[in-house]
């Protein structure tokens, strides 16, 4: 261990070295590149060239900056979000009784439904401003990011360790001190694996956002989506493989410069007592450990923020009186349920009255209908998934040496947007003449298959060894092998990809079940072609009764399938 | 510096009770009409079983817990919430893991906004005063459990308590490590050099007590209460080998295995279900017969001697007796263990054999399975769910207690061969049983 050297002796060394230069000039470029874009953002709709894209591949990198900044300012506000909302119901009993409910729905709802009503929400609250148009589609990637980032802190902070709660309390922590010093670090892992699984969702809706078209309207943000879906109107497939280029590059850049340094980082938190096995530093955060101007910069933040923690700050006076507590605590219950009562009323009114205005019996029949289409190709799509993925993982978990290399790759593929692929896929139909309601099918599942892999993948390289050796021992084999041996013990892991595989795929069968290719037109019988068309048509009514029967196959699904599966697997299958 | 006992008493505890509801008009005693003083300059220890609430009353003199029913006075003033001036040492541990030894050491001192170079200095101190010196910036998870538990009396030390309380701090430790730190402890104490007036630690360990203590409060179960207080009467350093020392635990053996006084709740009704069961194996119950059949023991043995030679502490030992009793396979009595007639049939047969006296001493002793046994007979499907036995015995028990019970009571009676459990349907059955 050559981190064990008394600070004052590295004190001397610290001048600044050669990889120090290379640092400095990135994180120049870097704002070079992050002023550029907000003079982009800033800019009135009118301005020259402030909604124009086009497709000289010479323009993709800046493209590629502005569908990156609008990613990481959806991310700093979902963390926001996070910790804001998160914290609220966690600490507020009263607060949780809504908030947790509220989350839950909106983890199923498919936002994407909503896109271009946000757009227009957006845009009258800037009205001639690219920056109304920014903000929606921020927003869009917020809204599948911040949900499960919420829920994983909500549930950090209600699971910390008894002793760990009694022994900040017994050394008088303040309730400043113990967020920082004790809940919010319990919640890092979790946290910054829940952020990294919705970045790798965020840039799906990204890529969906930048080109929006309400009625007779369209836009198009600067960024790789709108250029994709510029090509495809132009029918020049070398552009779209220009820009899945351009995109490979940049989530391997962000892939390789923020999450496996994140991922390395957050260890440090984990709640363990043994020392486990820790895996090799990333590149970055070795490159940063040797900047000396960049360590030192990166240690006084890190010094600030401890000391900022560890502020003694009290919020409420002690020595309050329990008995008169619980009297006033349960005089505010009351009103805090009337209150409750009377905006579930207020929404129930506002619902029939809107519904019962536009839309009739017949829709919804309808949208059953179609839903059910989508249902169907969701099943078997899931289950085509795991038929390939759950004995190629298992082949890679078992393996040390393929998993550290598999695992990665699928993560790196769970995260690339998979509507960039979309364009090849069409063009095959169309030039083949292919049924769209088969052959658009797969694209739903495009991007979502990885997290089938990867968590199987997880699932088998974590599968005790003595378990298969025993298995050997016995010479099971075969399909008893299967029954007996490996399934129940990957299951709990094959049902978490499984649940986000799913869920994942109603998302992108809006985007899935509509295809074009110039002027030719691809559509398959789905609910998310009854959504896609009807946002098309600007039909307000009739997406909100699409999306909303959609969370509830959602819903449904998760309730009636995957979480009895998992508490089941969670309470037999188990290993350790 | 521990047989200069001042006068002064530091803390007061009058007539604390702890309790919980269950429902309208039944509650559960873990603490009742519990006493205690403690004065500057001594060691007091709180013996007793798990489950005699010494942990319970330890949280409450820390302001963790506030008591049902009895008053706290600290320092002359009613203890509301973590009070000033006393720190704890956890059992487990409790150290931060994202934090390096010298932030958990100063976690106490920042959470009262002691300046930062002020904060190191003292640190550094107890760092050095409990000998971990070179640690300063290894994570927890880097070190041994010895060197863990270390930081937690560093980090506990570093605030200069008045009082410190210690819950079982040397229980997750290995014997050697456990008697490195407790001579550590109590060489530091002698010498003067802790930080501390008091110190107040909860243990189940007889030895433990004895060794380092000058006041032993012994609970008794059910509901928690201090049963017997004795003053440990030797100076330090003391000699486990020395007779008195001998005696001293051979004494406290013998008042903890006495049958308790009949608590009101349990001598209701000897046939009453509400008997909790403890969570104690057949095969454990088995290889103890085995043992005492044997030489040395032909029968009798002398508890201590019998924990040091199964390398048991007296929380796994007691219960196990205590068990064998119930049954009318062996008793307890003045701190020995005998054997009794059926006993030394159930050691002298064979499996089938065992099995079949084993139910016959449940069916007669354990009014559950007695119970249990006849519901199922007289359902005409032989199937009983465990729920209602479950709602029965929380009536009388906390829901860990009764979850205890039950499961013992499963386990029993499967190896009985009594009955079957179905765990997915929460069911008791007779199916797998001819």
């Amino acid at each position: 261990m050559s981190d064990i050297v008394h600070p004052a002796l590295t004190q001397g060394r610290r001048l600044p070295n050669l990889w120090d230069a290379a640092a400095i000039l990135c994180v120049f470029a870097l704002l070079i590149g992050v002023s550029q874009v907000a003079r982009g953002t800033f800019a009135p709709i009118s301005a020259p060239g402030a909604l124009e894209v086009n497709l000289s591949p010479a323009n993709l990198p800046n493209y590629a900056m502005r569908t990156t900044m609008r990613m990481f300012a959806a991310l700093v506000a979902s963390l926001i979000f996070t910790f804001t909302y998160g914290t609220a119901a966690a600490k507020s009993r009263r607060a949780s009784l809504v908030l947790i409910p509220i989350l839950d729905i909106l983890q199923s709802v498919p936002i994407l439904g909503f896109l271009t009503f946000t757009v227009v929400f957006f845009m009258s609250l800037f009205p001639g401003n690219v920056l109304g148009l920014e903000l929606a589609s921020i927003f869009a990637i917020f809204t599948s990011q911040a949900w499960n980032m919420a829920f994983s802190l909500y549930q950090s902070l209600k699971t910390v360790p008894a002793d760990l709660r009694e022994a900040a309390d017994s050394f008088h922590l303040t309730i400043w001190q113990r967020y920082w010093r004790l809940e919010v670090p319990f919640a890092v892992p979790g946290l910054v694996w829940n952020t990294m699984m919705s970045m790798s969702g965020g840039w799906f809706f990204v890529v969906a956002s930048e080109a929006v078209a309400v009625g007779d309207n369209s836009w198009k943000l600067p960024g790789i989506g709108s250029y994709v879906a510029l090509a495809l109107e132009q029918r020049d497939i070398l552009a779209v493989f220009y820009a899945i280029g351009t995109m490979l590059l940049v989530i391997l850049a962000y892939d390789q410069l923020l999450f496996r340094p994140l991922v390395a980082w957050s260890q440090k938190f984990r709640f363990e007592t043994t020392a486990g096995a820790t895996a090799t530093d990333p590149w970055l955060l070795r490159m940063m450990r040797r900047t000396r101007l960049l360590s030192l910069g990166a240690d006084a933040l890190g010094g600030m923020a401890t000391a900022l923690g560890g502020v003694p700050l009290r919020f409420l006076p002690g020595n309050r009186s329990a008995v008169v507590d619980q009297r006033r605590s349960r005089a505010v219950d009351i009103v805090w349920l009337l209150i409750l009562a009377v905006v579930l009323v207020w929404a129930v009114t506002r619902i029939v009255t809107f519904v019962s205005g536009e839309v009739q019996f017949r829709d919804l029949w309808q949208v059953l209908l179609v839903g059910s289409f989508t249902l169907i190709r969701v099943v078997v799509l899931i289950a085509l998934a795991t038929l390939v993925w759950v004995p190629i993982g298992v082949w890679l978990g078992l393996r040390p040496v393929w998993a550290r290399r598999a695992q990665p790759i699928a993560q790196f593929l769970a995260a690339f947007p998979a509507n960039l692929l979309f364009p090849p896929f069409v063009l095959f139909i169309v030039y083949f003449g292919l049924s769209a309601d088969v052959w658009l099918t797969p694209l739903m599942i495009l991007g979502t298959q990885w997290y089938i892999l990867f968590n199987v993948v997880a699932g088998a390289a974590a599968y005790p060894g003595d378990l298969q050796e025993a298995a050997q021992n016995f010479r099971v084999g075969g399909l008893l092998w299967w029954r007996k041996v490996m399934i129940p013990g990957i299951l709990p892991y094959y049902v978490t990809g499984a649940i986000t595989a799913s869920g994942g795929s109603w998302n992108a069968s809006i985007v899935a079940e509509v295809a074009a290719w110039g002027d030719t037109k691809l559509t398959a019988h789905g609910l998310g072609a009854y959504i896609a068309q009807a946002t098309e048509k600007g039909d307000m009514a009739r997406v909100v009764l699409g999306v909303a029967v959609m969370s509830g196959f959602v819903l449904l699904f998760n309730r009636l399938l995957w979480r009895p599966l998992y508490a089941y697997s969670e309470r037999h299958l188990k290993l350790g | 510096m521990d047989t200069v006992v001042s006068q002064h008493a530091l803390l007061e505890v009058r007539g604390c009770k702890q309790a919980y509801h269950k429902e309208a008009n039944t509650e559960l005693v873990v603490l009742e009409d519990v006493n205690l003083t403690l004065r500057e300059g001594e060691i007091v220890a709180l013996l007793g079983r798990s489950g005699s609430g010494k942990s319970t009353l330890l949280r409450i003199v820390a302001g963790l817990l506030e008591p049902t029913a009895g008053e706290v006075r600290w320092r002359d003033r009613p203890v509301r919430g973590p009070a000033e001036g006393v720190a704890m040492v956890f059992q487990s541990f409790a150290l931060f893991p994202w934090l390096t030894v010298r932030e958990n050491v100063e976690i106490g001192l920042e959470a009262r906004g002691v300046a930062r170079s002020d904060r190191e200095e003292r640190a550094e101190a107890a760092i050095d005063l409990i000998g971990l010196g070179g640690f300063e910036n290894a994570y927890p998870k880097e070190l041994s459990g010895g060197m863990r538990q270390r930081v937690g009396l560093a980090r506990a030390l570093v605030v200069h308590p008045d009082l410190l309380l210690m819950d079982e701090p040397f229980s997750a430790l290995d014997v050697l490590t456990a008697e490195n730190l407790r001579t550590d402890l109590i060489d530091l104490w002698s010498e003067g050099k802790l930080p501390v007036r008091s110190v107040l630690m909860v243990t189940h360990n007889i030895e433990e007590a004895v060794l380092m203590c000058d006041r032993i409060l012994v609970f008794s179960s059910n509901p928690g209460r201090v049963s017997s207080e004795l003053r440990v009467p030797f100076a330090h350093p003391r000699n486990r080998l020395d007779p008195a020392f001998r005696q001293m635990v051979d004494d406290i053996y013998a008042l903890m295995t006495r049958r308790p006084v009949p608590s009101r709740t349990l001598a209701a009704a000897p046939s009453n279900i509400g008997m909790p069961l403890q969570r104690v194996g057949t095969n454990q119950m088995a290889g103890l017969m085995e043992a005492l059949v044997q030489p040395p023991y032909n029968g009798r043995a002398d508890l201590p001697a019998l924990a040091a030679a199964l390398q048991y502490e007296v929380d796994e030992l007691l219960p196990l007796g205590e068990t064998l009793q119930l049954l009318h396979f062996g008793l307890l009595e003045e701190g020995d263990m005998m054997l009794t007639e059926v006993g030394r049939r159930f050691v002298a047969a064979e499996p089938e054999e065992r099995k079949r006296l084993f139910g016959a001493a449940m069916l007669a002793h354990v009014p559950l399975a007695r119970m249990v046994r006849q519901v199922l007979d007289e359902r005409w499907n032989h199937r009983a769910s465990a729920v209602r036995f479950r709602d029965e015995l929380e009536d009388h028990m906390s829901p860990e207690y009764a979850e205890d019970t039950l499961r013992t009571l499963v386990a029993w009676g499967r190896y009985a061969e009594l009955f079957g459990y179905d765990e997915e349907a929460e069911q008791f059955s007779l199916e797998e049983v001819e």
